[in-house]
C-alpha cells in the first residue's frame, strides 16, 4: 500500500511519497519520512520492505558522500542513479534488495532529472514515475494533467490531484504524505499533506 | 646492526625497530608541516616547493578533508598518504553508516595511528612513510583538536605542534610563542611558525583553516595578505627597538 511518485517540472523535480510504516495490519506509525535526502542536489524516495530500504538508502547515501571526498566533486545524478542500479543487479541473484527508488536531482549542467529504479535493478529515466499500487492512479492522473515545464505550483497542485485520486480510490489508503522537491537551491521538504496528526 | 633493519618484525638488541626509525628520518625529509589549535579555529599550515613550474598546482592538494568536520596535514611520503587518506575516509563513512553519528577526532586518529602501527608489526611490509596532523571539531561538544600521529602508530593531542622538514625549529618558535587565540590571530601564529623555516610567499605555504563551518583552503592572495602583515608587524616591532638601544 506504499505510494511514492515524482514528476520533473521547470527546473525542478518533485517526490511525493506516503508516510507509513505498516506491518501486516497494524500502522506502527503514520510519520515515516521515506525521501531520503541523498546529497544537497538528490532526493531518493523509497519504497518496500522496511528493512531493506533503511539498509541501501543509507548504504548509497554514505557512498554518495565517499565519492565527494575522494573526488572533490559531487556525483551527477545520472551517476547516482547507474551506482543505485549496479548495486542493486549485483545483489539480485544471491540477496535482493527489495526496494524501489525515484531518484530526483538537479545538476549544475544538465538541469533537473528524475530516474526510475525498481527491485530488479530496471533502470528508467523518465518525466514521471510511480510505484505501488497508488501508481495506477498516479500514472493515469499525471498521464492526463502532464505537461514538461510546469510551475512548482502547478506540479504541486497536480500531486495534490494524485494524492486525492489515492485516498478516495485506494482500499487501504495511506494516511498522510511528505512531498519534497530539489532544484538549484537544494534539495529540501516542500509540504505534508496530513489527514492524521501522528 | 645492520642485521637488524631487515625484517620489522625483528627488535635489535637494545630495544629498536630500526625500520620505524628509518621512517621517521623519511618523515625528516618530507615538507614542513604546521598545526596550531585556537579557542573557535584550528589552523594547519604545509610549506609548498614551488621548484615544479610547469606542474598544476591545483592537483597536489596537501592539506584534506577527511569529513565534513575533520581535516588533515601530512609530511613525508606522500604515496603512503594517499592510501592512508582513502581508508581513513572510507572509515569516516562507514562509522557514519554504522553507528548514524560522525567521527570524533580521537576516533579517526584511533583509527590512522592503528593502521599505521599494523604496519609495524607484520611480516614483509614496510611502515607508512608519514606523520600526520589531524585537526577537528568535536561533533557534539565543539571542543576544537589537533592530533599527531607517526610511523610507530603512537599518537597525542597538541595545543601546536609540527612535523616534517626543521620541525625541531618550529616546534621551538611554537613554545616560545604561543599563546590561546582565536580566529585570524590562530592563523597568523600558524604562518609565523611556517615562515622560520620556509621562504616567505603566498606561493610557497599551503594553509587550510577549520572553522565549526568546515575546512576552508585560504588563497594564495589571502595568504599574501596575511604574509605581509606579519612582515608589517616584524618591522614595527624592529623599528620600535631601535630607538630604545641608540639611547643606551
Amino acid at each position: 500500500m506504499e505510494c511514492v511518485f515524482g514528476m520533473v517540472g521547470k527546473g525542478f523535480a518533485l517526490v511525493v511519497a506516503d508516510t507509513s510504516a505498516v506491518n501486516s495490519i497494524l500502522v506502527h506509525k503514520s510519520n515515516e519520512d521515506k525521501i531520503m535526502v541523498l546529497d544537497s542536489h538528490k532526493l531518493m524516495g523509497a519504497s518496500g520492505e522496511a528493512g531493506d530500504r533503511a539498509q541501501f538508502t543509507e548504504y548509497v547515501q554514505k557512498n554518495v558522500a565517499l565519492y565527494q571526498y575522494r573526488n572533490g566533486i559531487p556525483l551527477t545524478t545520472k551517476a547516482a542513479a547507474n551506482f543505485m542500479r549496479g548495486e542493486l543487479a549485483t545483489a539480485l541473484r544471491k540477496n535482493p534488495y527489495m526496494v524501489n527508488i525515484v531518484l530526483a536531482g538537479h545538476d549544475k549542467e544538465t538541469g533537473p532529472s528524475l530516474y526510475f529504479i525498481d527491485y530488479i535493478a530496471t533502470l528508467h529515466k523518465v518525466d514521471k514515475a510511480a510505484f505501488g499500487y497508488g501508481s495506477y492512479f498516479a500514472l493515469s492522473m499525471m498521464d492526463r494533467h502532464y505537461h514538461p515545464n510546469m510551475t512548482v505550483d502547478e506540479a504541486v497542485k497536480l500531486a495534490d490531484q494524485c494524492i486525492e485520486e489515492i485516498r478516495s480510490r485506494l482500499v487501504v489508503a495511506p494516511q498522510n504524505f511528505v512531498i519534497k522537491i530539489v532544484d538549484k537551491d537544494g534539495a529540501r521538504e516542500h509540504s505534508w499533506r496530513r489527514t492524521t496528526k501522528d | 646492526m645492520a642485521r637488524y633493519d631487515r625484517a620489522i618484525t625483528v627488535f635489535s638488541p637494545d630495544g629498536h625497530l630500526f625500520q620505524v626509525e628509518y621512517a621517521l628520518e623519511a618523515v625528516r625529509k618530507g615538507n614542513a608541516a604546521v598545526g596550531v589549535r585556537g579557542t573557535d579555529t584550528i589552523v594547519l599550515g604545509v610549506e609548498k616547493k614551488s621548484t615544479v613550474k610547469l606542474q598544476d598546482s591545483r592537483s597536489v592538494r596537501k592539506i584534506v578533508s577527511l569529513d565534513d568536520h575533520i581535516g588533515l596535514a601530512c609530511a613525508g611520503l606522500k604515496a603512503d598518504a594517499r592510501v592512508l587518506i582513502n581508508r581513513a575516509r572510507i572509515e569516516c563513512q562507514s562509522h557514519r553508516l554504522t553507528v548514524e553519528d560522525p567521527v570524533t577526532v580521537e576516533y579517526i586518529t584511533r583509527y590512522i595511528a592503528g593502521l599505521q602501527q599494523k604496519y609495524t608489526q607484520s611480516g614483509g611490509v614496510r611502515p607508512f612513510g608519514l606523520s600526520t596532523l589531524i585537526v577537528g571539531f568535536d561533533p557534539y561538544t565543539g571542543v576544537p583538536s589537533l592530533y599527531q600521529t607517526d610511523p610507530s602508530g603512537t599518537f597525542s593531542a597538541w595545543k601546536a605542534n609540527a612535523t616534517g622538514r626543521n620541525s625541531n625549529s618550529m616546534r621551538e618558535f611554537l613554545e616560545k610563542n604561543y599563546k590561546e587565540t582565536s580566529g585570524q590571530e590562530t592563523v597568523k601564529l600558524a604562518i609565523r611558525a611556517l615562515l622560520e623555516v620556509v621562504e616567505s610567499g603566498g606561493k610557497n605555504i599551503e594553509v587550510g583553516v577549520m572553522t565549526k563551518e568546515g575546512l576552508k583552503q585560504l588563497e594564495e592572495s589571502e595568504i599574501d595578505a596575511i604574509v605581509a602583515e606579519i612582515e608589517a608587524e616584524k618591522a614595527a616591532a624592529e623599528a620600535a627597538k631601535k630607538p630604545a638601544s641608540k639611547e643606551t
